[in-house]
């Protein structure tokens, strides 16, 4: 087969792009968004079910919904986006062709296919399992082989993303070793080929059982390789969200990081110190002893945990270092208040980066410390933490990334500029909120996954306080905040690649940015970079990290004796 | 930047400046600390799970809890109609978990200890006790054995949290302590 080797060269960035990498991702981050909008509209009918007073949907339908809401945005929206971002971070990036597009259609095909074939075993109604679709509750047969077909589709756009990085060394399309955004992405491609091999392990002898071919599946055994998938898949979002994080500073500010030995360490902690972690999500489960729960989650160091905490000082830090080098030494916080926040690729960003760490990262790594987890396991806090982690960190992050992708691989304006402003506060506020509305629901003991918290029907009853009913009514509307906020990206993205006015070339850009590039890429080694502000916030983080954890210890030591 | 290679080919040996260094370092003994709470806690902590785990046939499992809620039952409960147990202190309690309630309704002393056990007759559930806020995993086919000291006198409810079907948010249970 002939190597089709056409390049355009961007105006924006000068980048020169590979074209059949240029249709790829373009049309891998357009099936991305649709199925945010449909992942979307199912989440605001659950947070509209479990708002008390309004209790839109009937059980069936709810528990429907639920599956399907977790289905497509955690699932495909997520994943449709990240191997975008595997074609970008390679083939742009290293100004390389992309490896054997062919296959990358391929693998499109099978996880749209996957994506499709999923979706319509949920919403035909007799799989309403829930995403993690725990045995022995049964889903269709097919429910289970779309996820597989989608995991396949993804696997071969890891290898398509290896491939290319072998082809530009080859090729020698640049010097040195890859630039530390490729390397993020390369540790999510690492995670991602581990986690879909147990995600293989579990899902084909869970179909095959669907069928009838294997008898009866252990139901812990299940839910710890389940897990092994679940829980270091978002060790993926984590990597590609961080990748993306210095993406931003990088293309917004010229930054350059702290030290690339830091931070590239800190993401080789995630592939080191994670892989077969799953027992964060059965530390409450008859069958596994103490020192497995406590080894597995923790590996005795935390050693992923402060790989994030290193990020989050040393991705701030950059941004800081490259206002200081442009005159924006004033105090403190002079560099962040004078940083671009009608931005909304800077606005998306900064958000992200704060409420990741304050809102998923604190919650989630107290929630898996082993005795810890046990006022918290299934109530509504898990469901809190992990929109702080997907919603507000991940998600937030690839659409700050999408106001700057969209325009320069389109070459179009966005279509409206105005709400864009306003859309990272919307989204990301709002989703904030509601993350910590259910975190406080979730600590007054409201479970997750629960179509009525009144128990109207039931024979015996429970009275929640009224705070929890005030807090699932205040979750209610800061969804649809965050929904309306979705609402406006879906439609700037749609908007900007069917009505965006079609960019002029603008030359005067790319002159400023090779003259921005020459004194931050020379200078800021080691001894000259000072990050004062950016370290000030970091210990802010550090004692509500501790003062959270204690808090959460102390409310545990006020239950019943358990022993 | 870090969307282009970095600009010292041998970027591995480049120093790393003071303010990274001290932030490793106070990210690292955190990270110790929290490590160190898990096992701190078994040792002075009067929360944890025994891990106590037998695999057990669901048909045997309810056969135990039966004789064991027909030797101790003190009353009907009027509302559902399920025995209220009230087994001696100290000793082994069942309850049974299956679609949909937790039965039967016990009746427990205050500052006594309770070997309970959990198990499912068909999916998994999750024994949620509250307000207290406890929460455990129910599977089929495993016998969780749980010690328990309830600390206060009242009502409690446990209330499923692991999604069970339809009727899951009817699945509502009773344990009053005297």
């Amino acid at each position: 087969m002939a190597i089709n080797r056409q390049f355009r060269t961007c105006p924006d960035t000068g980048f020169k792009i590979h074209l059949p990498a240029d249709k790829l991702i373009k049309w891998n981050a357009v099936t991305a968004v649709v199925f945010l909008l449909i992942g979307g509209i199912f989440g605001l009918a659950v947070a509209l079910t479990r708002w008390p007073e309004v209790h839109l949907l009937d059980a069936d339908l709810f528990y429907l919904a639920l599956t399907a809401h977790g289905l497509d945005v955690l699932l495909v929206w997520i994943i449709f986006f990240e191997v975008a971002i595997l074609y970008f971070a390679s083939s742009v990036l290293l100004q390389c062709r992309l490896a054997t597009p062919w296959l990358g259609w391929v693998a499109y095909i099978l996880m749209l296919v996957g994506a499709l074939i999923t979706n319509v075993a949920v919403l035909r109604g007799d799989s309403s399992v829930m995403f993690t679709s725990y045995v022995p509750m049964k889903a269709a047969p097919d429910f289970y082989l779309g996820i597989i077909l989608f995991a396949v589709g993804a696997l071969l756009a890891c290898f398509i993303f290896l491939g290319t990085l072998v082809i530009a060394k080859n090729e020698k399309t640049y010097e040195g070793s890859i630039p530390l955004v490729t390397f993020g992405a390369l540790t999510a491609a690492i995670i991602a080929i581990f986690t879909i091999a147990a995600g293989a392990i579990i899902l084909i002898p869970t179909l095959l059982w669907s069928v009838g071919y294997v008898g009866s599946i252990d139901t812990v055994m299940y839910k710890v390789v389940w897990w092994a998938m679940g829980h270091s898949s978002q060790q993926i979002n984590v990597a590609a969200h961080i990748s993306v994080w210095y993406a931003l500073a990088a293309i917004l500010f010229g930054a350059k990081p702290l030290s690339e030995k830091v931070s590239r360490t800190a993401f080789l902690l995630y592939i080191l110190f994670l892989q077969i972690a799953s027992a964060h999500h059965l530390l409450v489960e008859p069958g596994l002893s103490s020192e497995y729960k406590i080894f597995n989650t923790s590996y005795a160091l935390y050693l992923a945990v402060l790989g994030s905490m290193i990020h989050g000082l040393t991705v701030p830090g950059a941004v800081e270092h490259a206002q200081r080098k442009k005159g924006l030494n004033k105090g403190m916080f002079e560099w962040l208040r004078k940083a671009p926040w009608g931005n909304p690729a800077f606005s998306g960003f900064a958000l992200s980066v704060v409420m990741f760490g304050f809102l998923g990262g604190i919650s989630g790594v107290m929630m898996g410390a082993e005795q810890l987890n046990i006022i918290i396991h299934n109530t509504l806090y898990v469901p809190g933490h992990f929109h702080g982690t997907v919603v507000v960190g991940t998600t937030l992050a690839f659409m700050a990334l999408a106001y700057w992708l969209v325009p320069v691989l389109w070459q179009r304006e966005l279509f409206l500029p105005g709400l864009a402003k306003w859309q990272p506060y919307l989204f990301g506020i709002g989703m904030g909120l509601a993350s910590l509305f259910m975190m406080g629901a979730g600590t007054l003991g409201v479970p997750r996954r629960h179509w009525d918290i009144s128990f109207a029907d039931a024979t015996l009853s429970h009275e929640f306080p009224a705070a929890a009913y005030l807090m699932m009514g205040m979750n209610g509307v800061a969804a649809l905040i965050g929904g309306i906020g979705g609402a406006i990206f879906v439609l700037n993205m749609v908007g900007t690649l069917l009505l965006g006015k079609k960019k002029q070339p603008a030359p005067a850009k790319a002159e400023e940015e090779t003259v921005a590039q020459g004194p931050i890429a020379v200078s800021g080694s080691a001894g000259a970079v000072s990050v004062p502000g950016t370290f000030t916030l970091a210990l802010i983080f550090l004692v509500t990290f501790i003062l959270y954890y204690f808090v959460n210890w102390n409310y545990l030591a006020g239950v019943w004796g358990l022993s | 930047m870090a969307i282009f290679p970095p600009p010292q080919r041998v970027w591995w040996r480049e120093r790393v400046e003071k303010t990274e260094v001290l932030w490793v370092t106070l990210a690292l003994t955190w990270a110790l600390v929290m490590f160190f709470m898990m096992p701190y806690w078994h040792f002075a902590g009067d929360q944890n799970l025994s891990n106590e785990a037998y695999r057990v046939n669901p048909e045997a499992y309810a056969a135990k809890a039966e004789a064991f809620a027909a030797e101790h039952k003190v009353r009907e409960d009027a509302t559902s109609g399920m025995p209220v147990v009230h087994p001696p202190a100290g000793s082994d309690v069942y309850m049974i978990a299956r679609l949909w309630e937790w039965w039967p309704i016990l009746e427990l002393e205050k500052g006594q200890t309770y070997r309970l056990h959990l198990s499912s007759m068909d999916w998994q559930h999750g024994f949620s006790l509250l307000p207290e806020n406890i929460n455990i995993q129910v599977h089929p086919n495993y016998d969780m054995v749980v010690t328990v000291t309830p600390t206060y006198a009242g009502e409690f409810s446990i209330v499923c949290n692991e999604f069970c079907g339809i009727g899951h948010h009817t699945m509502v249970g009773k344990i009053f302590v005297k």
